[in-house]
């Protein structure tokens, strides 16, 4: 006669289960590995590479111009600062000087992208922690900044703007006009986004003190951005190492201590209060002039190894070019920061429940096709 | 520190290191039997203190594979760059840093993906992006693509 036993599954030992990669909550295709204790994760094996193009082969068969297009690629809710951080590599190494009208217009996009990507993820955290209305007042104020995007650019996510030089082409006149319309709207708008979720008790409940992150792991992870920030990691590249316009602006790098879930949501939503002072500081300093510097059809490096770093919406992103000399590239290597934001997950989220880890890699911010690139 | 004063540094701290003239960085190639301990050497001295591994990225220079290291220090805001290379192309092999900087796992797992170096002493040396039957390593000079939809 057959022995009655009840099977638990994962009480004695660890049970393997898969969370993506078509889970609404890695945001992207990337699978996590858990091992589970009951409902207790004990480690974290990310499954990377469902979304890998090889951009960077790519680069080394196409010109610096064709380059532009496919850092749009990587991180499309910072488009912008992609693009600058290639620019800038190139302009380095040719030593071109561009135009104070380039500078300026350049740092408000940054910062205009900035704003656009900080509401999203604003959107989708409140969205993964179950307050589905984030969602509904996040896109409705990105939905202006894609406005001006659009009305200047044709386009909407991936602008391909910033090329080497300058810009593509001239801004649209009523540029401007649309800034000053947009910064005392979202001004108004944003104390709402701390009505809705930042005294939520709930929200309180399950950010605070969850994954926490000490100083010393956000360094040698290697941990940028907000995400760093929020564990005190000063790693602001604009205040690092200002480039375009960021050196003549006021604005405060924003640093929490906590390191855990909250703190990372606090470091964002005061970014966008700054960014908005960037924004104002700049939007009636704009120069007139050229578009553009004076280019050579073909753009040729000069001999030798180039590193630029800017401050994209996620941490700080590197191009490394080598160069022969040729007008293609020998090795184009993209630092992307949420490479590197990824992988600190598995010490962030041991000994949390699942529902813990949702929150956690919300807080990092991940946009996946940046990692596989 | 500016970067001359940091290259007379290097050059105390890493005996049978090469200078190369980057005018961006202080710039040096290390002896690959010696990367482990020359890494812990940067991360640990008071002069240097290189505790934020930027980035980290294999090269193929047709001769020679190698190993590039942007490293910054958070506490004293200089950068340098240091390089390994080894000639050998069957089979490269350097020391891993995961325990000197942790970011390292991760870049070098990458790095083994796509140009086949591999690195003693990694916890979990497999393949990252590509599949782990994939054949051959696509950042390579030499690599010939058979289906050639990109070049």
């Amino acid at each position: 006669m057959l022995e009655k036993r009840e099977i638990i599954l994962g009480e004695n030992e660890p049970y393997i289960i898969n969370m993506g990669p078509q889970h609404p909550s890695t945001h992207g295709v990337l699978r996590f590995e858990l091992s589970l204790l009951g409902e207790t994760v004990q480690k974290v094996v990310p499954h990377c590479g469902y979304i890998h193009r090889g951009i960077e082969r790519m680069c080394e068969f196409n010109t610096y111009q064709q380059i532009i297009h496919l850092t749009d690629r990587m991180d499309y809710l910072s488009a912008h600062q992609n693009n600058e951080a290639v620019s800038l590599c190139v302009e380095k190494a040719l030593g071109i000087e561009v135009p104070e009208r380039v500078k300026v217009i350049r740092t408000i996009l940054s910062e205009l992208g900035r704003l656009a990507s900080h509401q999203l993820w604003w959107c989708a955290f409140g969205m993964d922690l179950g307050a589905l209305t984030t969602f509904f007042y996040g896109l409705r104020d990105r939905e202006r900044i894609l406005d001006i995007f659009e009305e200047s650019f044709g386009s909407r996510l991936l602008h391909s703007y910033i090329c080497p030089g300058g810009l593509m082409n001239d801004v649209h006149p009523n540029f401007q006009k649309r800034i000053k319309e947009f910064i005392p709207y979202f001004r108004k708008k944003l104390p709402e986004y701390d009505k809705l979720l930042t005294g939520n008790v709930i929200f309180h409940e399950r950010s605070k003190g969850v994954g926490i992150m000490s100083l010393e792991d956000a360094i040698s992870y290697g941990v940028t951005g907000p995400s760093g920030r929020g564990s005190g990691f000063a790693c602001d590249i604009r205040k690092l190492q200002p480039y375009s316009a960021y050196d003549r602006v006021d604005f405060k790098e924003i640093l929490y201590n906590e390191g855990d879930t909250f703190a990372r949501y606090k470091v964002r939503l005061d970014e966008m209060w700054e960014s908005l002072k960037i924004l104002e500081q700049l939007v009636d300093q704009i120069p007139d002039g050229d578009f553009t510097a004076k280019m050579r059809p073909v753009i040729k490096l000069p001999e030798g190894e180039y590193f630029q770093s800017v401050e994209t919406a996620r941490g700080e992103l590197g191009v490394y070019i080598v160069s022969k000399g040729d007008k293609f590239p020998v090795r184009v290597k993209f630092r992307s920061p949420n490479f590197s934001n990824l992988f600190v997950i598995d010490k962030l989220a041991r000994g949390h429940k699942i529902a813990d880890l949702v929150a956690i890699s919300g807080s990092l911010d991940l946009v996946i096709p940046d990692i596989d690139r | 520190m500016d970067q001359k004063e940091l290259q007379e540094t290097l050059s105390s701290l890493l005996p049978g290191a090469t200078f190369n003239l980057n005018p961006q960085f202080a710039e040096a190639i290390v002896p690959a039997e010696n990367l482990h301990q020359f890494a812990l050497e940067l991360k640990n001295n008071s002069k240097t203190q290189f505790d934020y591994l930027v980035s980290c990225s294999g090269l193929d220079k047709d001769k020679e594979l190698m190993v590039v290291y942007h490293l910054r220090s958070t506490t004293l805001e200089h950068s340098c760059v240091i390089k390994v290379a080894t000639s050998d192309r069957t089979n490269p092999e350097f020391d891993s840093l995961y325990e000197v900087w942790r970011a390292a796992e991760f870049f070098e797992r990458e790095i083994f993906d796509l140009y086949g170096i591999k690195f003693k002493n990694h916890p979990d040396l497999r393949r990252l992006f590509l599949e782990d039957d994939f054949e051959g390593y696509p950042l390579r000079k030499d690599y010939v693509d058979p289906i050639n939809i990109i070049q």
